[in-house]
């Protein structure tokens, strides 16, 4: 602004001016006097620092008209149609891309992709070892494909040119492949522009469990993720599971003593890197989930694009405890929530 | 010779219709075209391809003690959803008197935000369909209140600024009148000089301002606006002023409608430079508000100069000196309130388009003045008179503004 570079001008030549009547001038403004009295406190809105960031007050995304809800996402594991093929397990899934259009944030519309109408899409879940067949249809008006992490033939990676390549809108492709490693992974489509077909909402989780069962636990997945409302290649709101402040607004019950298990996979485009951060307590973490033995002990752990892992912990009193991005930015922008051990 | 014929026959026919008739039947003819139009849905044109456009001038920020108030207009063909608001990359609380802003439409939106003074921050709308308007605030300071105190101080700034230099600079008269007739000349090539500095320098400031206002509201052209309106104003003013003159045929009468002239010229400039301060004033140049104090009167002290340089000849009374000086010098108190009360950029720009305007009128009434007794307005004297207005101009303006 003209004024702004006016009054920084004016200050570097401020010892030029005749200091005495610069003085004068000063002393005579009464409102220069309270200028100095507010100094201290100017902004300091009594309260307003025990409110944490927030979307415009009353405000929340309508689960309903998007067709899943945050809270149900965490505890939804999809695991698919098993029948037995030749003494094997084999399990079957149909998994259908589609446009849609879902609320981001209150009032905020986003033309999404969305497989099986959620963002992220289902966590597939399987056991170590079975035979794993996607049914893929392509819904949208964009060719897409799925990628799956894991171990399988070059035909069913899921990329242009390999295999069934790209799907073209009302086509259909079949992935098969045997569950290995066990851990935690992810899926996406991997149609060029990449980052724009995982960001606006072609992701998940995609789980496959020990031959030797985990501990039991209440388990949950959260996919870490933010969308660009504004296409500027960085994020306006962030989330685990698409929905910013969704466990602020309503915390995730948990029970006290009980074994908390998070499935987290980081799939956030356009920023580097994405973290969890627990509050008063620690988690044992399980990198990519491929291990039996925990790597670490920690509150905070730092995941990038595609990263995931599982994390494992129990409230050993009752209340409200935080978890969120440690990148603050992150937090105030929606990917924050709360347990609420009962 | 056929179609002149037939235009004489189709006149006469025309001849019978009453004059008004003919005046309103184009308007009629258009006003019937324009609902068949609307009333059929616009045949032929289809619905704007895309998402709607938004489009959000801020107009105004006011800064409390844990808010930030942001004056928005709706700037652009369509209705804007204003869904959420962030503050430096976090989101923010805030008040808004419904959320869709019409075109035209201006709103408050009081956001919620513990902000500190000195930092800079950056406020940025979400709309409905995940669009991002952002407005910086470069430096976070407390918006005075515009109570009847702030009001006080700001009229006795502009009295420091605008009435007390421009007086100062009018005590040039008896100079003016001792020295003859060659240095009368030279007198008024620098005022020349120093109204066309402030022309250039006014018009590119109003256009500056232009930019942030409400492209609707007229934006670049409304300095353009101002000043040919101030122009054609100034020049209504001084054939007034000339016809009473010639019938009252006073010797002096040519110098004083001259004098009187670069009063209202330079006081619409002095409105202008009152809105810039006031503007800096509101926008928290408190404790340096009195540099550039000291910096306008410098500035404007050779704006006195210019007022009396025609009243060479005459004798004038102190009465119309101390009225050319208030006309000249008092606009800063309002543009002063103006500017900290109700800056609004489209207004501020139009109004320093106006100065401009009315001292570039000013200016082409001041140049036969400089004619020696061979008629030539630009000799070698006149010439280095104007440069070294304009160079006054400079110098004293590096004071103020860059």
């Amino acid at each position: 602004m003209a004024s702004l570079t006016r009054r920084r001008l004016i200050g570097g030549l401020a010892p030029l001016v005749g200091a005495a009547a610069a003085a004068r001038l000063a002393g005579v403004s009464p409102a220069g006097a309270a200028k100095h009295e507010h100094g201290a406190t100017a902004g300091a809105a009594p309260g307003h620092a025990a409110n944490h960031a927030a979307f415009r007050r009353g405000g929340r995304v309508d689960h309903r008209a998007n067709g899943f809800d945050p809270h149900a996402i965490l505890r939804d594991f999809d695991a698919g149609t098993v029948r037995r093929e030749g003494g094997r397990t084999v399990r079957e899934w149909t998994v259908v891309a589609e446009d849609k259009e879902i609320e981001v944030a209150p009032g905020v519309k986003f033309a999404a992709w969305a497989f099986n109408g959620r963002v992220p899409g289902p966590t597939l879940r399987a056991r170590e070892g079975e035979r794993l067949r996607i049914r893929f249809v392509n819904g949208s008006t964009h060719p897409h494909t799925i990628h799956f992490h894991g171990i399988h033939a070059a035909a069913m990676d899921g990329v242009p040119g390999l295999g069934a390549g790209l799907v073209q809108p009302g086509e259909r492709t079949v992935y098969e492949f045997d569950a290995d490693p066990f851990g935690l992974h992810v899926y996406h489509c991997h149609t060029p522009p990449l980052a724009s077909h995982i960001a606006k909402g072609l992701h998940g989780a995609f789980l496959i469990d020990p031959k030797e069962e985990r501990p039991p636990a209440d388990e949950m997945v959260m996919v870490l993720n933010g969308f660009d409302t504004n296409f500027d290649r960085s994020n306006e709101v962030y989330a685990a599971n698409s929905i910013p402040f969704a466990y602020m607004d309503e915390p995730i019950r948990v029970r006290q003593n009980e074994l908390v298990r998070i499935y987290l996979a980081n799939m956030l485009e356009f920023d580097l890197v994405n973290s969890f951060h627990l509050h008063g307590n620690f988690f044992q973490y399980f990198p990519t989930g491929t291990s039996l033995q925990p790597a670490e002990f920690t509150d905070t752990v730092m995941q990038c694009q595609g990263q995931r892992g599982i994390l494992e912990w129990r409230f050993p009193q009752k209340g409200k405890f935080m978890f969120h991005a440690h990148q603050s930015e992150f937090t105030e922008l929606g990917w924050v929530g709360f347990f609420e051990v009962v | 010779m056929e179609a002149r014929a037939a235009t004489r026959e189709a006149g006469i026919r025309f001849g019978r219709v009453p004059a008004w008739v003919l005046g309103a039947l184009p308007l009629l003819l258009a006003a019937l075209a324009i609902g068949g139009f609307a009333a059929l849905g616009g045949p032929g044109l289809g619905e704007r391809a895309g998402p709607p456009v938004e489009e959000l001038a801020f107009e105004r920020t006011v800064l409390e003690p844990g808010r930030i108030v942001l004056h928005v207009r709706n700037d652009g063909p369509d209705p804007v959803q204003v869904a959420q608001v962030t503050v430096n990359d976090g989101f923010a609380q805030f008040a808004m008197d419904g959320t869709e802003i019409g075109q035209l439409g201006s709103r408050e939106i009081a956001v919620e935000y513990p902000w500190v003074e000195g930092e800079a921050y950056e406020v940025a709308l979400l709309t409905s369909t995940g669009g991002t308007i952002a407005h910086e605030v470069p430096v976070a300071v407390e918006t005075p209140d515009t109570d009847v105190g702030f009001l006080g101080l700001l009229a006795l700034l502009g009295v420091y600024v605008g009435v007390i230099p421009v007086a100062l600079g009018m005590l040039w008269l008896p100079f003016v009148g001792r020295v003859g007739e060659n240095w009368v000349r030279v007198l008024l090539a620098i005022t020349v000089g120093l109204l066309g500095f402030l022309a250039l320098d006014a018009t590119l400031e109003a256009v500056e301002i232009a930019g942030e206002g409400a492209a609707v509201l007229g934006g670049a052209a409304l300095p353009f606006l101002g000043a040919a309106l101030a122009y054609l104003a100034l020049t209504g003013v001084d054939a007034h002023l000339r016809a009473r003159a010639g019938r009252a045929r006073d010797a002096g009468a040519a110098g004083a409608t001259l004098a009187l002239l670069v009063a209202v010229g330079i006081g619409l400039h002095n409105l202008g430079e009152g809105l810039a301060i006031g503007s800096a004033y509101a926008i928290g140049a408190l404790a340096l508000g009195a540099f550039l104090v000291v910096g306008f009167a410098i500035h404007n002290t050779t704006e006195g100069l210019a007022i009396v340089a025609p009243l060479a000849g005459g004798r004038p009374r102190l009465r119309r000196l101390v009225g050319l000086g208030l006309i000249a010098g008092a606009p800063a108190i309002l543009g002063a309130w103006i500017g900290a009360v109700a800056f609004n950029p489209a207004l501020a720009a139009f109004l320093i388009g106006a100065g401009a305007g009315a001292i570039l009128q000013v200016i082409l009434q001041l140049m036969p003045s400089l004619r020696d007794r061979a008629g030539r307005a630009l000799t070698p004297a006149t010439v280095a008179g104007i440069a070294g207005g304009a160079a006054i101009m400079y110098v004293t303006g590096l004071l103020v503004s860059l």
